[in-house]
């Protein structure tokens, strides 16, 4: 990979979280663009669970990380700290990797 | 709130370092890739450091390893960063004032800093974590990456570890508060059930994009005055 890509896809990433904040500074706190504001982070954040927990690419799938997932989520309603959330589900799946 | 010695961390603090920790290891996963890639350490590093998304950096280099080309990678690789252009429109709100340091806090926008920072019950609290998650995973991600690139695989697979599902399952634990509210509520199922379906038929990114649409339909049952879940 030459350093000219590099630098290209640096400024595009960068550029998609510049803008993001930019556009997001500008709204105004009152209104639909500030819901919307608060009813994204719960929209992708909720698709990204979704996304790295069932899929391998473009693949669904249900392999290890679907039960570690379960056992921190049940941690996690159970008021469970946030350090045990994600050490259990790590431990679940590492254990049922380790038994194939 | 009490004061026993444990309380010293903030939990905020607390929570993203230990996020902080995990990336690390993905980080060295990455170093170690990125090499066995074609890319130079120095190369590995830089990239790390500027273009700091870890699923696009992994596109990349995964592209440019199996044989595609430079505008593959790229495209692949920005079809998985647009999402923190969301996440911006979410988090410029936590962000200090002034144009210049904006710019500079938009580098760390990321899916932790941001699932942090929304997370808190209150404006300080999530400035607190917006960085204290950003600067932690900045500085896991590139100290992972260097070793990883110059030392190679100490750590071996983060997935023998487990690792890749401790991400999920934290997301989990920060949405679990948003959920109270109907209205964003409705939104993560609406976000879940679009990337479900999205997943098999598009390039990987995608269904996180299109998941920023499960917003409209509430947003329009809410001007409606209706309950919107």
């Amino acid at each position: 990979m030459s350093w000219t890509a590099l630098l290209v896809l640096a400024a595009g990433a960068y550029g998609c979280k510049a803008l993001g904040v930019f556009v997001g500074s500008r709204w105004s706190d009152e209104g639909v663009a500030a819901r919307a504001t608060l009813l994204l982070p719960p929209a992708l954040l909720a698709a990204l669970v979704v996304v790295q927990t069932f899929s391998s690419g473009s693949l669904f799938t249900l392999d290890a990380r679907v039960a570690g997932v379960a056992a921190g989520a049940v941690a996690a309603w159970l008021g469970r700290s946030f350090v045990t959330v994600i050490v259990l589900a790590a431990a679940v799946t590492a254990a049922l990797r380790a038994l194939g | 709130m009490s004061h026993r010695p444990g309380d010293r961390v903030p939990a905020e603090v607390r929570d993203a370092l230990a996020i902080g920790l995990a990336v690390g290891v993905f980080g060295v996963a990455f170093g170690v890739l990125a090499v066995a890639n074609g890319l130079s350490a120095l190369q590995a590093c830089a990239m790390s450091a500027l273009v700091f998304t870890g699923a696009s950096q992994f596109a990349a280099v995964g592209v440019i390893g199996a044989g595609g080309s430079v505008p593959a990678a790229l495209g692949s690789a920005l079809l998985l960063a647009a999402r923190n252009g969301v996440y911006g429109l979410s988090v410029a709100r936590f962000l200090p004032p002034g144009r210049f340091r904006r710019l500079g806090s938009a580098q760390l926008v990321i899916d932790e800093s941001t699932a942090l920072a929304v997370a808190q019950p209150d404006e300080p609290t999530a400035r607190r974590a917006f960085f204290a998650g950003g600067l932690s995973v900045f500085v896991c991600w590139n100290l992972g990456t260097a070793v990883g690139a110059l030392g190679g695989g100490l750590l071996g697979d983060p997935a023998t570890l487990g690792l890749d599902a401790a991400f999920p399952a934290g997301f989990v634990a920060l949405l679990l508060p948003l959920l109270r509210d109907p209205g964003r509520r409705a939104a993560a199922i609406a976000g879940a059930v679009i990337a479900a379906v999205c997943l098999p038929f598009t390039s990987p990114g995608v269904p996180i994009l299109m998941a920023a649409l499960g917003v409209l339909p509430v947003l329009a049952l809410e001007r409606r005055g209706r309950p919107s879940a």
